[in-house]
């Protein structure tokens, strides 16, 4: 019995010990494993223009201008706190619109405008039927409903 | 929980167990990838290309959760010497493996079309691959633990490994969480759901198909370890004369 219980309390904090380290190692690691910056978050990183590093957020609705050349793309990106123009040359990814979350590769210019390399589009953790698009899920009630014109 | 530690007594349960399990498990998997696939009507966004949901998902529970049956089995026998718990762990690892590979290659295949990408480094995906990789290195300690003579099950160094290995799960669940990221936060939570119902139903049934496959599969993999062991006590038996 003794040498059971031993090895059940070693156990046990050599486990309370790793999930310690893990958490220190985790909160240091916040910044850097995050896989994008919001528009204000690169603001208040003041991130140098040139210096590479994604931008993600919302399209703004009503911000999408394509160029007659149907390559040249400007929109704008925001977080609700903050949003960045940004400039891209090339093909969207289909679920790429207004409204829809967003991931732009690229860099600052120094007028502010970021220059986007690469554009991924964020998929949501909705899923619902076509006949619903239009209706919004609701976070607090987990119902879908229609969304207040 | 000592009473199940006897192979034989294990073995009684579990025979009978493993056909049904097998069959109603498969019976579940196709019926639910048949109505994921037939009835569940296309995404508004996606379109079809959500669908490959039905196998991504069992996929992805399956292989995290056969992590956290390896670490638990790898306190039983650290703490316990619970000798089955070890048969039971070196059973999980290379379904594990697989199913872990299989959540990877559904989620590229639906990363293309939706994000525009096969593949980005983000906490999600990143956190997943580290989970195959653990999986892999698992199974290459196991089968060492093997030949030096464990009796079909793991040594005690691979059990450790298995207790530390699954500080990954905890991150790979909050990694759409804790940091920003290209994978979309959880769409199932304890509270509910951000699928619709009609496209939600196949999807439990493929869950519970997968996993009712999954606990098949281990059984007969613990019978052929077992029965190996029979095999190998007899020969060392008939060499002693």
């Amino acid at each position: 019995m003794k040498g059971k219980h031993q090895r059940l309390i070693l156990v046990s904090v050599a486990i309370v010990a790793l999930i310690g380290a893990v958490l220190l190692a985790m909160s240091a690691l916040k910044d850097q494993a995050a896989y994008f910056y919001t528009p204000s978050e690169a603001r208040a990183k003041a991130v140098a223009p040139g210096t590479a590093f994604r931008l993600g957020g919302m399209v703004v609705k009503g911000s999408v201008k394509r160029a007659s050349d149907g390559i040249n793309i400007r929109f704008e990106v925001s977080d609700g706190k903050g949003s960045l123009p940004v400039a891209y040359a090339g093909v969207t990814p289909d679920l790429f619109r207004e409204g829809s979350g967003v991931v732009a590769d690229g860099a600052l210019r120094p007028d502010g405008t970021f220059e986007a390399t690469e554009i991924l589009a964020k998929h949501d953790e909705n899923y619902m039927p076509r006949e619903l698009e239009g209706m919004k899920y609701d976070e607090e009630t987990h119902k879908i409903e229609q969304k207040p014109q | 929980m000592h009473a199940y530690a006897n192979p034989t007594r294990f073995l009684g349960v579990a025979r009978p167990l493993a056909p049904w399990l097998f069959w109603i498990g498969i019976a579940l998997i196709l019926g639910g990838s048949a109505a994921g696939l037939f009835l569940a009507p296309a995404d508004y966004l996606q379109g079809d290309s959500f669908r490959i949901l039905y196998i991504h998902v069992p996929t992805a529970w399956l292989g995290m959760g056969g992590w956290t049956g390896i670490a638990l089995c790898g306190v039983m026998q650290i703490v316990w010497r619970h000798p089955l718990a070890a048969v039971a762990a070196r059973a999980v690892a290379v379904p594990g493996a697989l199913f872990t590979a299989l959540c990877l290659a559904t989620g590229s295949i639906w990363g293309r079309p939706t994000w525009g990408t096969w593949w980005q480094w983000d906490g999600r995906m990143t956190s997943m691959l580290v989970l195959l990789f653990l999986y892999l290195g698992y199974i290459a300690l196991a089968s060492a633990s093997a030949k030096s003579g464990e009796q079909g099950g793991v040594s005690r160094v691979t059990a450790i490994y298995g207790i530390v290995g699954a500080i990954n799960i905890p991150i790979i669940k909050g990694s759409v969480v804790w940091w920003n990221s290209l994978h979309q936060a959880p769409s199932i939570g304890f509270s509910g759901s951000s699928i619709a119902p009609s496209m939600l139903w196949p999807l439990g049934l493929t869950v519970t198909g997968f996993t009712l496959w999954f606990m098949a599969i281990v059984i007969l993999q613990m019978r052929a370890i077992l029965a190996n062991n029979r095999i190998e006590a007899r020969l060392r038996r008939m060499a002693r004369g």
